[in-house]
Formats: C-alpha cells, sequence, structure tokens
C-alpha cells in the first residue's frame, strides 16, 4: 500500500502541535493550583477562574490531541461534544440549583 | 456496508482508510458524548453531596495536594505520550508506536497505583464507600475514573497484541487511534475531578 | 437462604403463573425438538445481525410484554372495580403497579419502536444495514436479557414494589427489603445497555449511509424522528445509568446516596430519575409522531405539510426535553422561582408539538383520504392525544398542580399522551409496515373492529379517571372505601381496560387469521407508499435489501420514481454486495449479562463475578476476531430478481 502524501510530507517535521498542547496543559494545571491557593482572591472569583481554566485544558486535548475537526466528519463530532457539554452543563447545574434553591 | 469496501481514501491517515474504520472512529465520538453525559451526572451528584460528611471526616483534613498533583502529571504526560504514538503511527513507524504507547501504559499505571494508595490512605483514616454521602460521591466519581483508566490499560495492550500479531493495517489503526481517544478523554475527566473534586475542596475551606 | 425463600409461595395467582411459564418452555422445547428447529432457531434468530431479523424479534418481545403489562393492568382494574375488594392484598398490588409501569415503558414502548426503526430506517435511507450489524445484535439481546430478568422476579425472589419511579427512601433496604428492587436496578441496566448502543447506532446510521442523493432535508420523516430520539438516548440513557448504579450501591455496598442515613439526599433520585424521565418520555413519542406523518402523508395521497417545520420542531422538542424535569416534582417545593422555570419550559413544548398537529391537519386537507386500519389509528391518536396535551398543559401550572398531583388526574393524562400517542403508533405502525415483513397484509376487517374496540375501550377506560382525580383520588391506592363516591367511576373504568383487553386478543387473532387467509404481496409496495422502504425487491426484501441501490432526487423518493417511470432495472448495475457476518457472541455475551445481574440481584457476588468475566472473555475475543464479512455474488442476486418476478 502506498503511504498517502500527507504521511510523508509529515516525515521529518516535529510533533509541534502536541508539545504546544502538553505545555499549555501544565502551564493551566499549574496556574490554576496558583490560583487556588496564592491569590488571595475572592473564593466566587477563583472558582470561575479555575473552571475556565478546566474547560480551557478540555478544549486543548480536543484539538491538540485528539484531532476533532479532522477528516468530513470533523463537524459531526464537534456538534456531538459540543451539545454534550451543554447537556452537562444543565445536569450539573441545574442539579445544583434544584437540589439547593429554597433549602438556604 | 455495500460496495464502500473498495472504495479507497488516498491521502488520509490510514485509521481512516476503510470505511469501517472511519465510521467506527465517528461512532466512538458520539459514544464519548454519552461519556460526558455519564460524568456530568457523577459530577451533579458530587456537587450536591458536598459538604455531607454527616459528623465524619472532612476532605479538607484528608485531601493532600501533593499526591493528587503527581497523579495528575501523570495523567497528563500519559495523554501527550499517547498523542505522540498517534503522530508515530502517521509516520508509518511501529517501534515508535510500541515505544510511546508502553510509555503511556506505564504512567497510567503509575496514575492508577497512587489513586489506589490514596483510597487506601483514606479508608485507614476513617473514610470508605460507608462513611457518609460525601465520601459516597467521591469514591465513585473517582472510581469511576479510575476503573475506566483500568479498563484502558487492558485494552491498549490488547490492541498492541494485535499489532504485534497483524502489523499496520487500516483496521488495527483505527484501533489504535480510537483507544487513543479514549484515553485522551480520560485526561479530560481527570482535570475536572481536579478541578472540582479537589481544587474546589481545598478553595472552600480557605474561603 | 431456603427454597421457598428463592421461589415465591403462598399465593394462587403466582402458582398459576408458575404453571403457565412451565408449561410454555416445555411446549416451546418440545415443539423445537420435535421438528428439529434447534439449529435453524441458532442460524437464523439466536446468530442474526440483520436488522429486519433483529426488528422482528423486538417487535415479539415487546408484544409479549405488552401481554404481560396488560394482565397487570387488568388484574390492577379488577381489585379497583369496587370498593374494599379483597382480590389483592397491598403488597400484590403494590407489585403489580410496578411491574406494569415498568414494563409498559421500558420493555413494552421502547423496543415496539425500536423494532420498527430496525426494519424500516435501513430501508427508508437506501442501505443494506445498519452501520454496526454485530453491536445492534448486542443491542437486542442485552435488551431482552434485561427484560427477562426483570420479568422472572414475580416467580423467583419476589417483584419489586416501590413504583416504576422507584423514589428513595421507599426503595431502600429498609423500607423494601429482599430482592425485588435489585431486580429492577439490574433489569433496567442490562436493557439500558442495549438502548444505548442502538442510539449510537442510529445516529451514525442515518448520517453516514444514506442512498446518493438522499440530503438530510430529503430524509423520510420517521428517519428523522429516529435520529432525533437517537440522540435523546445517547444523552439521556447514561443518566439512568448512573442513578441506577448509585441505588445499586446503596442497597448493597452501604453507600449514602439516596439514603436517609449518612446526610443522603432521598430527593436527588428524584432529581436524576427525571433528569433522564423526560427525556425518556420523548424518546417513546417522537418516533410516534414520525410514524403517524409517514401513514398520514401516504393515505391523504399528498406530502407532507410543513417538512420542515416538522422536522425543526422535532429538534426544538428534543433540546427543550432536557429542560423540564423538575415538573415530574413541583411538589418537593424548591421554591417560587425554580418552579416558575419549569412551568415555563414545559409549557414552551406545547407550540412546537402544535405545530405538528396543525401539520397533520393541513396534510389531511384536500387529499384524498383512504381510511385504511393505519389511518384509523391515525387519526385516533389527534383527537386523544390533544385530550392527553391539553391536561397535561394544566399540569404544568406549577400552582396548580398541587392539587394535581399524585391523583388520577395524572393518571388519566399520561395515560392519554403515552397510550394515545405510543400505543396507537405502535399499532399503526405495526399494520402498516406487516406486509414488509411478512409478505401480506394484515386483515384490515379484523383490525378495524380491533380499532373501534380499543379506542373505545381506552376512552371509557381513562376519561372516568380525570374525574376521579379531580374528585381527590389518589394514585397507587390498592382500595378505597364506598363513601369515597369512586365506585360508578371506578367500575366504568374496569370495564374500559377489558374492552382494551379484548382488542388485543383481536390483534393477536388478526396475526394468526392473516397468517393463514390472506392472500401474499407481490409487488412489495402494497399502501401505493411514497418512501424507499417500498422499493425493495420482492414483498420481503431480500437480506441485503437492495439488490442496486436506488437514487434519490427529492422528498418521498419512491414516489418520485413511479411518477417518473425509472424502475427499471439495469442488470448491468449489479455489483458483489459486502454483507456482514452472523454471531453467536451478541447473545452469549447476554447470557452472561444475566448471569451477572441474577447474581447480583441476590448478593451472590462470586456469581455477578463470573458473568462479568464471562463478558470480558466476550469482548476479548471479538477483538481479536478478524472478520471482514462476506461478498453475495451478482449471480446470488440475479437467481434472487428472477425468483421475484416469477
Amino acid at each position: 500500500m502506498a503511504k498517502p502524501q500527507a504521511a510523508v510530507q509529515n516525515k521529518r517535521t516535529f510533533p509541534f502541535k502536541h508539545f504546544v498542547g502538553y505545555l499549555f496543559s501544565i502551564v493551566l494545571t499549574l496556574l490554576a493550583v496558583w490560583v487556588a491557593f496564592e491569590s488571595e482572591l475572592p473564593a466566587k472569583v477563583i472558582m470561575n477562574v479555575i473552571y475556565i481554566f478546566a474547560f480551557l485544558q478540555a478544549a486543548l486535548q480536543l484539538l491538540m490531541f485528539m484531532h476533532i475537526t479532522e477528516t468530513s466528519n470533523g463537524r459531526i463530532q464537534t456538534g456531538t461534544i459540543l451539545f454534550a457539554v451543554f447537556i452537562a452543563i444543565t445536569v450539573a447545574a441545574g442539579s445544583v440549583w434544584v437540589m439547593s434553591a429554597g433549602h438556604s | 456496508m455495500g460496495n464502500a469496501h473498495q472504495q479507497t481514501h488516498e491521502g488520509l491517515p490510514l485509521e481512516y482508510r476503510s470505511e469501517t474504520g472511519k465510521l467506527n472512529i465517528l461512532g466512538f465520538w458520539i459514544f464519548l458524548g454519552a461519556e460526558i453525559a455519564l460524568f456530568s451526572t457523577l459530577f451533579a451528584t458530587y456537587m450536591v453531596l458536598t459538604g455531607r460528611t454527616a459528623g465524619g471526616p472532612t476532605p479538607q483534613e484528608l485531601f493532600e495536594m501533593k499526591g493528587v498533583l503527581t497523579q495528575t502529571f501523570l495523567l497528563l504526560t500519559s495523554s501527550f505520550t499517547c498523542g505522540l504514538a498517534i503522530h508515530q503511527m502517521r509516520l508509518g513507524n511501529l517501534k515508535g508506536i510500541y515505544v510511546w504507547l508502553g510509555l503511556t501504559l506505564a504512567l497510567g499505571a503509575g496514575f492508577l497505583g497512587f489513586e489506589i494508595y490514596e483510597f487506601m490512605q483514606y479508608v485507614h483514616e476513617g473514610a470508605t464507600i460507608g462513611t457518609s454521602a460525601f465520601w459516597s460521591a467521591f469514591f465513585v466519581l473517582a472510581g469511576t475514573h479510575g476503573v475506566h483508566v483500568a479498563f484502558g490499560i487492558g485494552w491498549i495492550g490488547l490492541i498492541m497484541l494485535q499489532l504485534a500479531k497483524r502489523g499496520l493495517t487500516p483496521e488495527t489503526s483505527a484501533k489504535v487511534f480510537i483507544s487513543s481517544l479514549y484515553w485522551h478523554f480520560l485526561d479530560v475527566v481527570w482535570i475536572f475531578i481536579f478541578t472540582s473534586v479537589y481544587l474546589s475542596g481545598m478553595v472552600m475551606s480557605h474561603g | 437462604m431456603k427454597w421457598d425463600e428463592f421461589f415465591v409461595t403462598g399465593d394462587p395467582l403466582i402458582y398459576g403463573a408458575d404453571v403457565a411459564i412451565a408449561v410454555t418452555v416445555l411446549a416451546i422445547v418440545s415443539v423445537l425438538t420435535y421438528f428439529k428447529r434447534w439449529g435453524w432457531l441458532w442460524r437464523e434468530w439466536l446468530t442474526t445481525v440483520d436488522h429486519k431479523k433483529i426488528g422482528i424479534m423486538y417487535l415479539i418481545s415487546a408484544i409479549l410484554m405488552l401481554f404481560r403489562g396488560g394482565v397487570d393492568a387488568l388484574i390492577m382494574r379488577t381489585q379497583l372495580a369496587v370498593p374494599n375488594a379483597g382480590f389483592l392484598n397491598s403488597q400484590h398490588y403494590n407489585e403489580i403497579f410496578t411491574t406494569h409501569g415498568t414494563i409498559m415503558i421500558i420493555f413494552m414502548a421502547m423496543p415496539f419502536l425500536i423494532g420498527l426503526m430496525n426494519v424500516v430506517v435501513p430501508l427508508q435511507i437506501g442501505a443494506r444495514d445498519v452501520a454496526y450489524p454485530y453491536l445492534n445484535a448486542v443491542s437486542f439481546w442485552t435488551f431482552f436479557m434485561g427484560a427477562m430478568l426483570f420479568n422472572i422476579s414475580f416467580v423467583i425472589g419476589g417483584s419489586p414494589s416501590a413504583g416504576w419511579t422507584s423514589y428513595m427512601p421507599l426503595a431502600s433496604n429498609e423500607l423494601s427489603p429482599g430482592p425485588g428492587q435489585n431486580y429492577y436496578l439490574l433489569g433496567l441496566q442490562i436493557s439500558g445497555i442495549g438502548t444505548l448502543l442502538t442510539g449510537i447506532n442510529f445516529i451514525v446510521t442515518i448520517l453516514k449511509m444514506r442512498a446518493p442523493g438522499m440530503t438530510l432535508l430529503r430524509m423520510p420523516i420517521f428517519t428523522w424522528s429516529t435520529l432525533v430520539t437517537s440522540i435523546i438516548i445517547v444523552f439521556a440513557f447514561p443518566i439512568l445509568t448512573v442513578a441506577l448504579a448509585l441505588m445499586t450501591f446503596d442497597r448493597l455496598f452501604g453507600s449514602h446516596f439516596f439514603t436517609l442515613s449518612g446526610e443522603g439526599l432521598d430527593m436527588l433520585w428524584a432529581n436524576l430519575f427525571w433528569l433522564w424521565g423526560h427525556p425518556e418520555v420523548y424518546i417513546v413519542i417522537l418516533p410516534a409522531f414520525g410514524i403517524f406523518s409517514e401513514i398520514i402523508s401516504t393515505f391523504s395521497r399528498k406530502t407532507l405539510f410543513g417538512y420542515k417545520a416538522m422536522v425543526y420542531s422535532m429538534i426544538i422538542i428534543a433540546a427543550l426535553s432536557f429542560l423540564v424535569w423538575v415538573h415530574h416534582f413541583f411538589t418537593m417545593g424548591t421554591g417560587a422561582l425554580v418552579n416558575s422555570v419549569f412551568s415555563i419550559t414545559t409549557m414552551a413544548i406545547g407550540i412546537p408539538t402544535g405545530v405538528k398537529i396543525f401539520n397533520w391537519l393541513f396534510t389531511m386537507y384536500k387529499g384524498r383520504i383512504q381510511f385504511t386500519t393505519p389511518m384509523l389509528w391515525s387519526l385516533g391518536f389527534i383527537v386523544n392525544f390533544v385530550i392527553g396535551g391539553v391536561t397535561g398543559v394544566m399540569l404544568a401550572m406549577a400552582a396548580a398542580d398541587y392539587q394535581y398531583h399524585n391523583t388520577y388526574f395524572l393518571v388519566a393524562h399520561f395515560h392519554y399522551v403515552l397510550i394515545a400517542g405510543t400505543v396507537f403508533a405502535c399499532f399503526a405502525g405495526f399494520h402498516y409496515w406487516y406486509p414488509k415483513m411478512f409478505g401480506h397484509k394484515l386483515n384490515e376487517k379484523i383490525g378495524k373492529w380491533c380499532f373501534w374496540l380499543f379506542m373505545i375501550g381506552f376512552n371509557v377506560c381513562f376519561m372516568p379517571m380525570y374525574f376521579l382525580g379531580l374528585a381527590g383520588m389518589p394514585r397507587r391506592i390498592y382500595t378505597y372505601d364506598p363513601e369515597s363516591g369512586w365506585f360508578s367511576l371506578n367500575f366504568v373504568a374496569t370495564i374500559g381496560a377489558f374492552l382494551m383487553g379484548a382488542a388485543f386478543i383481536l390483534l393477536v387473532y388478526n396475526i394468526y387469521y392473516s397468517i393463514r387467509r390472506q392472500k401474499p404481496e407481490v409487488s412489495g409496495d402494497p399502501w401505493d407508499g411514497r418512501t424507499l422502504e417500498w422499493a425493495t425487491d420482492g414483498a420481503i426484501p431480500p437480506h441485503y435489501n437492495f439488490a442496486v441501490i436506488p437514487k434519490v432526487t427529492g422528498l418521498d423518493a419512491f414516489w418520485r420514481l413511479k411518477k417518473e417511470k425509472q424502475r427499471e432495472r439495469i442488470d448491468d448495475a449489479i455489483l458483489p454486495i459486502h454483507m456482514p457476518s452472523h454471531s453467536g457472541k451478541p447473545f452469549m455475551m447476554s447470557v452472561f449479562f444475566f448471569i451477572s445481574g441474577f447474581g447480583l440481584v441476590f448478593e451472590w457476588f462470586w456469581m455477578g463475578i463470573v458473568g462479568a468475566v464471562g463478558v470480558l472473555v466476550i469482548m476479548i475475543l471479538r477483538s481479536l476476531e478478524c472478520d471482514k464479512g462476506y461478498y453475495v455474488s451478482v449471480e446470488e442476486i440475479k437467481r434472487d430478481l428472477s425468483s421475484i418476478k416469477q
């Protein structure tokens, strides 16, 4: 089987995307730890910031490592994950809201 | 199905070149969507039950950042090495796949070792699944992730055996690629466990 | 454990069931042995991956479950026919309403619809099978084994009795001791795996395997409804998986998710259950909408009115279905803001649903309507479903719901939507697509009798329940006082229930009669249909469905082909067809699931582990398997075609 053109061109390329992804995931993790323990921000702000970092890291994994947009199926794959995120936020935030409202 | 198997997809990486491989990869993405729903339910349960320790040990007393950070870096690195394995696969380098996948599994096993040690530590200090609602939620959320990691180690090991037997074919490369998606996904889940269980737990004790 | 704790004893009804089960099993075994059909059963059915055969097995199971759930219903109605009846005691009554609800939703409505999807959708989109035929077999067998595990509870160990919603703390070890509730948890868990896989399978099938030319907005509406339903399944069922698992941990391993001790939160169960449960309602109603759309269009001899509006309204319903779950427990008292928000989202669903009702009416407007049996069911649906829908909007008002909650008003409402919606659709679709499965129509005359009997019985049974609810009769009570004033309406309702039972017998008789008496269809297009499932070669399609995949140029693809008279086949276009191999692994894997589930029900953990190991071993064997299917040769296809022409 002949090697596909793209792979041949790839042969000597450095896995640039992967290194960037890895670097950023380390940096974001450390930043989150710093914000949580050292930043002296109000708890609510801290929570928002560390969740934003978490979503950024998730996006890094999807784009840099998992190649979510690859091939003609990329749009379906992206749509699936975006809808899943909508469901996840509904389930988690919705449950917390419903189960705590009226009790405080 | 149909005559699709005779079609070729020149120019695409090997794992996408058979129709079955392409379909399986898409199907697995949709399965990951279901996994997101599954874990979000566990997260919802954990968040709702936070603080319900029934007079038993609290997370602030038991969580230790050092071990958790080690676990996090082990898994982050394993996700990176798993990505490099796919990079090698696309270069057609079978040996490179073995090296990087092997390293991935080793890091994954390390993560699992730390997690089991952590759990044993908690049990030792009197926090089990039956201690309180909070600890039930903690152990089942982290435990479900841990079981996924253990399953992933077995699964990727099995696929490496098939690589050794059959070499890089459209079928085996699709399997490697799908298992890599699974592995990266487990890293994503861990990021959220790290954030909403460990970091939040600590922040709440500060604030 | 002693044997009399293992088997349920001391109740004549149960002994009767024991005898009936033993006789049935004996009869099946001896018939198979006498006619030497064991090999046939294994080769043609237990190992099949053909979507049409899997669909037929789903339908047979669903009709069996309809019988079981229906008998439960009749037993309940008998008990409630008169005040202070002694036919059932309270525990037995609780068990029966629990199994009735669970079986009808999980093991009757869903498999019936999934069965029709299996038979029809690949044909409608011009595909040879689903995207993952092996997985499809796994889906069916896990559903089947889960259903069997749930069903044996009433003779072995005792049935669950905490209602199909299994609210905590009622379903806890303290208030529901014994294996009954475990059957519920594990039976649903195992069959849920199959449902999730079905969802993934149909999404990929519909998105990736359509015939050339069939764009998304040229797909038949039933295919659209299947796609939207599958998306809901994929994102809703994992929530149930987790909820069931957490309750299993509570019962088996002493965790405190929903318990009263350990600061558990009993209402968290209700929250998680309905996070799945409300989308589930749309999982069983959207395919029904699809079926009615196909039938109304076919028998009005017109293209569906407002096709795009139908598609968009389904998508909106799917998204909203995840945002309304709290309306099932307004009375939890979570506060005015939460209740108001969920009131509004709930009422909002009425809008896209109303759009659909008007589209069906406009489809019929100026159409040449044929009153066939499937069309009668569809017309009956529109009228009755509107009654159910309007009372639903009444229930959606949180403040008013405090009055309706947990009364027969609610019972009447959800039977009006689930029976007039889902069950009517199952019957309509069953009559409509029956010739595609078995090569002959069901008898129209018996079919129409069955429809009228059922429709009238349904209204006689459930209309009084609205008034019983308003008169204050709570649901799930096993008897009532004569002074309550509920006797006469209850008695009427019981008469209605038995009329529906009679209609069911007529339906089964119709199948028997039609197999013997109805003349075979030859054209494959008995209703002058509009979509591709009627374009197959022969009345019953060959296992590869189409010798040559049709090309699609617009909506109502087959109607266009017929009008353009392009049905002549070009023999040169026939190419070898790739098909998947049969496999016994899905069946065996599901048997191991059953073993594992049965072990966990009785907390025999060794048995649970043995079953789980069996499942894993089969998964490993499947992974190591190198099976690329087989090809059907051009000669064989031509041989099939010429035998059809004769």
